[in-house]
């Protein structure tokens, strides 16, 4: 082979380099999130929590096509409580705190969904109550 | 050499005339099934397939099917009292988190307020009565049962609900290409210019915000009707009737009692867009 003194150094270099994110935090993925339980208190909410933790988004965009195609805002009631469909109507409700309950796990992950575009939390609908 | 090209030429002739007479020999033989299914009518019907009934005939008859809401308003009464009309658009804008723009180029409507000679402007404006000429008109979005909007989005973000007529949008869908905006001949579409929410003055934690580049419009509060309750602007006027909101097509709904009583007009209905908004003027 020609040239093998800077083609090897130079190979395992460029594959160090490529793997840096993996070794530098010495082949950890950091803390897990813990996002905060409802303050609340609430136990109980409209699926359980394994479902809610890996389909909460489907469940959200069904929620939205049932609410807006179809016009069907039936309130859901499940053991006695009732929840309307609706990010900031049931979900918002128990997890009040967005910025310590949704944002943990998504900026671990990193994933930035657009809900809070157009979405108030519970913070931001505060910050215009009061002046008011 | 020579007899080839000639059968070439000869295929290719053949081929070209068939092309062409295929698709003629198609339409010859299919009119004639389609005209006696349509129970005689020529074959005007054959675009329209979803809704023969509707747009068959020349002159235009409203569907009379299923539950289309709509509103009267009565002019007299909001030229007594003006300021119905301003609880009525305070009423839209809390419920609806509606963005106050400071410049008028930016004006977010949903329910607002205007002239008679630009709320109605194919009727004659000129020797109007004193009333209709000193009073602010409302316009709002008439919920067309032909809407024109919905034809015009590309992404569906507007549309049409059958179970009550409303032509709702989804806020999720909208792209802001503003093709609604160019569609609809009542100017009742709005575009977020800008990020709305600095403009917003007190939010309802019931309902969202648009962000920037979102089209939006008057919804006739769909998210009220399903909790049972009126419309805001209709809620904001109550026990005055100056605004009534009801199912045209039921016989036996105050708008309906309403509309039989008194003479109604909707704006350009020669548009054909078939508007679910009546006003008494």
């Amino acid at each position: 082979m020609y040239n093998k003194g800077t083609i090897i150094p130079g190979l395992i270099f460029f594959v160090l380099f490529v793997t840096f994110p993996v070794w530098f935090q010495g082949l950890k993925a950091g803390d897990m999130p813990k996002p905060e339980l409802p303050p609340g208190g609430e136990k109980q909410c409209v699926m359980p929590a394994d479902y809610m933790r890996a389909n909460h988004m489907q469940l959200l965009n069904e929620w939205r096509d049932n609410v807006l195609r179809d016009g069907n805002r039936e309130i859901l009631e499940i053991n006695g409580k009732k929840y309307p469909k609706g990010l900031q109507m049931a979900c918002m409700e128990c997890h009040s705190r967005k910025e310590k309950f949704c944002d943990s796990c998504h900026t671990y992950a990193a994933v930035d969904p657009y809900c809070w575009d157009c979405h108030l939390t519970p913070n931001e609908v505060a910050s215009k109550e009061a002046t008011h | 050499m020579d007899k080839q090209r000639r059968k070439f030429l000869k295929i290719a002739g053949a081929s070209v005339v068939a092309g062409i007479g295929a698709p003629v020999l198609v339409k010859l033989s299919s009119s004639p099934a389609l005209a006696s299914s349509d129970g005689g009518h020529a074959p005007v019907a054959a675009g329209h397939a979803p809704m023969p009934d509707a747009h068959g005939g020349g002159h235009v008859e409203e569907a009379p099917e299923g539950v289309r809401l709509g509103m009267v308003i009565d002019m007299r009464k909001i030229a007594d009292t003006p300021a119905l009309l301003d609880k009525a658009i305070s009423a839209c804008v809390n419920a609806h988190n509606v963005p106050q723009f400071p410049d008028k180029k930016n004006e977010i409507k949903w329910i607002w307020k205007a002239p008679f000679e630009n709320v109605f402007t194919d009727k004659s404006a000129s020797h109007t009565s004193k009333r209709v000429a000193d009073t602010q008109f409302v316009a709002l979005c008439n919920h067309c049962d032909d809407p024109p909007c919905v034809r015009a989005c590309p992404t569906q973000a507007t549309f049409k609900l059958a179970k009550n007529g409303i032509v709702a949008m989804d806020f999720h869908r909208c792209i802001g290409c503003r093709f609604c905006m160019a569609a609809c001949p009542y100017g009742a579409r709005s575009f977020n210019w800008q990020d709305p929410r600095p403009y917003i003055k007190k939010y309802n934690k019931e309902f969202p915000s648009r962000m920037r580049g979102v089209v939006e419009k008057c919804n006739f509060c769909g998210e009220r009707l399903a909790l049972g309750q009126e419309p805001a602007c209709v809620e904001a006027c109550k026990g005055t009737g100056a605004i009534l909101f009801g199912d045209l097509n039921d016989a036996g709904s105050e708008v309906r009692a309403v509309l039989d009583k008194e003479f109604t007009i909707q704006r350009k209905p020669t548009l054909g867009t078939k508007p679910s908004v009546f006003y008494i003027v």
